[in-house]
């Protein structure tokens, strides 16, 4: 069991981490943050992981992973 | 060694600063200042402290940045064009309110110039040759005794204001010899508090919170209302070091005085001959000599100019820099004169009587 | 559940102020994880310098200082000197380390200061928006190549690794990438090294980030990092220069 979040003041769009993921199950928000980004969320926990790839390629330290 | 020796001025400057508890140096080679930074490479090994060779005159100011930000004394020391180099650096010291000592054994310029001494970096000196609002004390010796002493007065303004501080020499009084008395050496208690009198602001070893602090060594403010609240402060701190450390000598300076002659470091000792000569033969001339060249005695230039004064004559190494200041000062009372002398060449006792003699 | 990776102690709490999508981050979060990890954060100062990264000051939480354009070498240098006792590292960009810095970067290499330089390197100068640096490649436009930089005219690419490692003094030399996810996890380990030998005061140490620009380069995060797969990767080999504490 494991899960990922993105503190939505930190992301700024970048893809990166969606790009990273195995699993597929990040995906940009509706809702924009702040500085008007659309934030990445994940959207089905459940199939996290826990591999840390989001947290590694994420460059605004944006995201907690809990394994 | 003993503590009065006869000693050339660029040795004697660097014994000063040892003594006084700099153990940090870092400079270049230049004439005619070779001695100092050969003198701190043989006896910096010997006190425990450290001397770096650096590749050049910038990275020498930059490796002072980087220590002075760590709370520690430090120094360097150049002539004029190398000096023009550390200008940058000078500024982000300023900036960064870093305290510093940084030695200028002046020669004829400009650009290459010539190794013969020179006033010719007064404005450099006075004006924060480098960029942005900034200022630094300039201390002015006229002798290989007062070189040495400015050691230890530079380095306490630096830390009192933690500011770049320049002492303003010349070749001349950098390869003469004269008998030197030194100060006692720091002991080990008092180098200890000097290494930790700036732990509230420089980089030092650091806890875990609740007291774990985040120095910042720093000139930038990229918010302009933040950069003028810090520039503001800068000037606050100009005003205390303008209303307190303002030091010159007066020679002879009365209210009979004829003329009034003004002159600082090298070419004030060839005045204080000719007064001398002048007024053995009945005459009254009077000398003051800037030691502090930013903060500047205006009031003092001002007030010594008696009711009985002709003119006031300024005698500069140089094309007429400090003249501007003393213009200032005198501010319309009587005339202002001026004689120079540029291309490392220094003028004689006969030359300077000749020029006095002239308005007498 | 434990949490198993968040932003590390070493970093402030501050939003960095990189572009989406910039790498600047990552290397910045290595750096601190490895910090963190190696129990060096109440020992550590580090110096920015002038470029994109200059806020570096504001984003690594512990003692900083802001050098001059080039200049951080010889800062490391006087604040090793000072506090010997503690550890160094500098974060400099391509104009900084590889243009005006070039002196200070190779001396105080070459005097083995026992300091660690972090050298991101992406081919441009990012915050003065997108000129030509020592680091672009043949025929790049940038807005003082704008016809392509042309080699006959002011050369090649300088390889700083390459350079360093013709200095005998240096202790470790790498090149990393931090182009893919497990580019980024190879890269961790050459920073960990890295500042592992500065903690054991083995000698100089530095590390070469190749990294991408993606709004100089007019290009979007993904784009940028195959850009840079693709372009830099040839010409910037991602290698071992140097070890010298590893076991033969």
């Amino acid at each position: 069991m494991a899960r990922m979040t993105v503190d939505p003041n930190y992301c700024k769009g970048c893809g990166l981490c969606i790009d990273a993921c195995p699993k597929k199950i990040i995906r940009f928000s509706e809702n924009i943050n702040k500085k008007g980004y659309h934030y990445a969320e994940c959207f089905d926990q459940d199939s996290c992981i826990g591999c840390k790839l989001c947290y590694t390629t994420c460059p605004d330290v944006a995201i907690t992973v809990e394994k | 060694m003993a503590n009065k020796v006869l000693m050339k001025g660029n040795e004697a400057v660097a014994e000063a600063a040892i003594r006084a508890g700099c153990r940090l140096y870092f400079a270049y080679p230049i004439t005619p200042q070779s001695e100092l930074i050969e003198y701190m490479a043989r006896m910096m090994p010997k006190v425990d402290g450290v001397f770096v060779q650096a590749e050049s005159e910038i990275a020498a100011i930059n490796m002072v940045y980087g220590a002075s930000g760590c709370g520690r004394r430090v120094m360097t020391s150049s002539s004029s064009p190398g000096i023009a180099l550390k200008q940058e650096g000078i500024s982000y010291l300023a900036g960064a309110n870093l305290p510093a000592v940084i030695i200028n054994v002046q020669r004829g310029g400009p650009g290459l110039g010539d190794i013969q001494p020179a006033q010719g970096d007064y404005f450099q000196a006075t004006r924060g040759g480098g960029n942005g609002d900034y200022y630094t004390p300039v201390l002015a010796p006229s002798t290989v005794q007062e070189f040495a002493d400015m050691a230890s007065l530079a380095f306490d303004l630096a830390d009192k204001y933690r500011n770049p501080v320049l002492i303003l020499s010349d070749g001349l009084l950098g390869q003469m010899m004269e008998p030197v008395e030194f100060q006692d050496t720091k002991t080990p208690e008092e180098l200890k508090a000097l290494d930790n009198q700036h732990l509230d602001w420089c980089c030092c070893p650091n806890e875990d919170e609740p007291n774990h602090h985040h120095h910042e060594i720093n000139s930038l403010e990229i918010d302009p209302v933040v950069l003028e609240k810090h520039v503001l402060k800068l000037a606050d701190k100009y005003a205390e070091i303008t209303a307190n450390e303002q030091r010159w000598e007066e020679y002879n300076v009365n209210d009979d005085n004829e003329i009034l002659v003004v002159a600082f470091g090298t070419a004030s000792r060839i005045c204080k001959s000719s007064i001398d000569d002048l007024n053995k033969t009945g005459h009254n001339v009077g000398l003051v000599r800037p030691i502090t060249l930013w903060p500047y005695p205006y009031e003092a230039v001002s007030e010594a100019v008696g009711p009985k004064v002709k003119k006031v004559i300024v005698f500069e190494l140089n094309l007429g820099q400090m003249v501007e200041d003393v213009r200032l000062g005198v501010n319309g009372k009587v005339p202002v004169d001026f004689m120079g002398k540029v291309g490392g060449l220094v003028f004689t006792p006969e030359e300077v009587k000749a020029k006095i003699k002239e308005n007498l | 559940m434990e949490v198993i990776a968040t932003r590390p102690k070493s970093l402030t709490d501050l939003n960095f102020t990189y572009c989406p999508g910039c790498l600047h981050g990552v290397a910045h979060r290595l750096i601190a994880e490895a910090i963190d990890e190696l129990g060096m954060r109440n020992n550590m100062m580090g110096v920015a310098p002038v470029g994109c990264s200059v806020f570096a000051y504001k984003f690594f939480n512990m003692d900083m200082q802001e050098a001059a354009h080039g200049r951080a070498p010889a800062l490391a240098t006087g604040m090793k000197r000072a506090r010997p006792d503690m550890n160094v590292f500098t974060y400099q960009g391509d104009g900084d380390l590889a243009a005006i810095g070039t002196a200070e970067i190779v001396h105080a290499a070459n005097r083995g200061e026992h300091i660690t330089v972090f050298f991101v390197n992406n081919a441009i100068y990012g915050m003065t928006g997108g000129q030509m640096a020592p680091t672009t490649l043949p025929n790049m436009k940038t807005t003082t190549s704008p016809y392509g930089r042309d080699v006959d005219d002011i050369g090649y690419p300088i390889r700083v690794c390459e350079l360093l490692d013709s200095l005998v003094a240096p202790y470790f030399i790498e090149r990393v990438s931090l182009l893919s996810p497990v580019d980024i996890v190879k890269a961790k380990k050459a920073v960990l090294k890295a500042l592992k030998y500065n903690k054991e005061e083995r000698g100089f140490t530095f590390v070469e980030f190749i990294s991408t620009c993606p709004t100089n380069w007019g290009m979007d995060a993904l784009e940028s990092r195959t850009w840079a797969k693709e372009n830099m990767l040839p010409f910037f080999k991602v290698q071992n220069f140097r070890d010298n504490g590893k076991e033969a």
